[in-house]
């Protein structure tokens, strides 16, 4: 069974669209134990949310920028880093933050509109956090790959229509 | 007819003429000249090859690897596969003497059937099949003798229809199991049955297992590993299906040494040894391929699942495939022909499937579809193929 749910999981990790009645008949499992599934794990967080993965590249009016900052900071007796990432989750311009292994101890992502959001963040709310001991800024100039998606992909089947 | 193609044609040797041209052809050329066309007819792989075995090609490219090899191919690539065939499927072969890197599985058959087969000798082939099975045993001057099977016993060739088929001139059984059209695997119930026949009556087996790793519900059972038929069989595969390496042509052949010796005559004649390149990147493969191969495999069993209960539900007669990537659903309740159903979805429904009869008289009264595609793709062709039958059916 727990290999069933590993699969279901792998398929909708690629897909997050593909209907029910679709999944039943790829993984051999009755639609009704398919939807029960899924609704456990939605309910136990393991699926935490459906999102589409968006090339805003492609939308003209659309200006993002993206930075991956590296955060120096000193841990706290008793909660180590929890408490720093807990106070530096809650900014909603932050996309995603990670503890690493290295010369630096957090890896902060953010996303906004202009270079001089990400300088602002960076100088007023990053820095001026407690612990906080130095950061680095790197801008992303371009997304080749995201999550496992090829941006520029070229999804052409170029075999013959009709082979042995 | 003019002269000189007449005069021309009456100097090609009668063996060649002789043998049909591909059924497939005809149908290739009607697809091939349609837009739209969703293609189930394809019998390669829908991914591309892994990257590391590409890159591997590329990197023996820049690092000027571009000679000969052994005839027999690089003797650490045989290493790899005796390892690598060892561990899967239990059969031992020595890299030095019993084994040969071919240009596709396609070589290794025609090696297998021209280095036993003398003009007059009988070749048991079971079909439906791949169709060069037949046109390589007449164009080794043998004669090959098809053992029907049918959709009832799930395309698996009865022992009695075998024994009946053996006359004092038989010298081979040839098989194909995961099977291209019908997607069969035996149970290794049915292997050893089949095997106790070929052993009872002397004969040898040519064993086509080009789809070995693409089984779905069971381990393969390679023919060479039941008990006493290693020593008669010449074991077919290679890096097409599992790897995503077709157009690579990287096979392998695998048989007792004295047969492999007589192959390997024949290849260094006619081919001197497979492409270089293709042997490093099959290298890369069996080195790091092997993950990739994996989770191709999860996704071609999905989709398997996903389109056959499809074909069922559309309310076509279609038997649980446990192999390779074909279903192989009889469309004998739509009250036309493969040849007719096939043409008629083509052209009404711009969906792309072989007939079964390509595949011999047996596969007649199904199609062969392929769903080495993507989801989307197949879900598409599925609604397509259900407008087409339960608008288009003759009862």
């Amino acid at each position: 069974m727990e290999t069933k749910e590993k699969e279901l999981l792998k398929l909708l990790e690629k897909d997050g669209r593909q209907s029910v009645d679709i999944l039943a008949k790829m993984l051999d499992m009755p639609e009704y134990e398919v939807s029960n599934m899924i609704e456990r794990l939605e309910e136990e967080n393991v699926i935490v949310r459906y999102a589409a993965l968006v090339d805003w590249t492609k939308i003209d009016e659309e200006e993002k920028v993206t930075a991956m900052i590296d955060v120096k900071v000193t841990p706290k007796r008793g909660v180590g880093f929890d408490e720093i990432a807990d106070r530096i989750v809650r900014f909603p311009e932050v996309q995603a933050l990670y503890l690493m292994s290295g010369t630096y101890d957090l890896s902060v992502v953010i996303e906004a509109s202009k270079l001089t959001d990400v300088a602002r963040f960076v100088s007023d709310k990053l820095s001026t956090l407690d612990s906080v001991e130095s950061t680095t800024t790197h801008f992303q100039l371009k997304r080749y790959k995201h999550d496992g998606a090829i941006f520029s992909k070229n999804d052409d089947d170029d075999r013959m229509v009709v082979s042995p | 007819m003019t002269d000189s193609v007449s005069s021309l044609t009456s100097r090609l040797s009668t063996t060649v003429k002789s043998v049909p041209p591909s059924g497939i052809r005809k149908f290739f050329d009607l697809a091939a000249n349609m837009e739209g066309v969703i293609s189930l007819g394809v019998g390669e792989p829908d991914f591309s090859t892994p990257w590391a075995i590409r890159e591997a090609g590329v990197s023996s490219l820049e690092r000027g690897r571009t000679s000969y090899t052994a005839n027999a191919g690089l003797y650490e690539l045989r290493e790899k596969i005796a390892t690598y065939f060892e561990r899967k499927y239990h059969v031992q072969y020595d890299p030095e003497t019993e084994m040969i890197v071919t240009v596709g599985a396609s070589e290794g058959l025609d090696l297998a059937i021209r280095s036993i087969v003398d003009p007059g000798d009988e070749v048991i082939i079971v079909e439906p099949n791949f169709v060069s099975y037949a046109p390589l045993v007449t164009l080794a001057g043998g004669k090959p003798i098809p053992v029907k099977t049918t959709l009832e016993n799930r395309f698996v060739p009865l022992t009695e229809a075998i024994e009946q088929a053996i006359t004092p001139k038989t010298k081979a059984v040839l098989t194909s199991f995961p099977n291209n059209p019908t997607g069969t695997v035996l149970t290794a119930k049915e292997s050893k049955e089949i095997c106790d026949v070929i052993k009872r009556n002397d004969l040898l087996l040519i064993s086509d297992e080009i789809y070995a790793e693409l089984s779905y519900d069971a381990a393969h059972t390679s023919m060479a590993s039941v008990d006493g038929m290693r020593e008669r069989t010449i074991l077919i595969s290679g890096l097409s299906k599992a790897f995503a390496m077709t157009g690579w042509r990287m096979g392998y052949v695998c048989a007792p040494s004295v047969i492999t010796q007589a192959m390997l005559k024949i290849h260094q004649y006619a081919i001197m040894c497979a492409p270089s390149t293709a042997q490093y990147a099959a290298l890369a493969g069996f080195n790091e391929g092997l993950v990739e191969v994996e989770e191709m495999v999860e996704t071609y069993k999905q989709r398997r699942n996903f389109f056959v209960t499809s074909m069922r539900e559309i309310g076509l007669d279609c038997h649980q495939p446990g192999g390779a990537f074909y279903a192989f659903p009889s469309i004998k309740k739509t009250g036309y022909g493969s040849e007719e159903f096939a043409q008629k979805l083509l052209e009404g429904e711009q969906v792309a499937v072989v007939p079964g009869h390509v595949f011999g008289e047996g596969g007649e009264g199904h199609i062969r579809c392929s769903y080495a595609s993507s989801m989307k793709q197949l879900q598409t062709a599925v609604e397509r193929i259900d407008r087409f039958v339960n608008r288009n059916s003759k009862s």
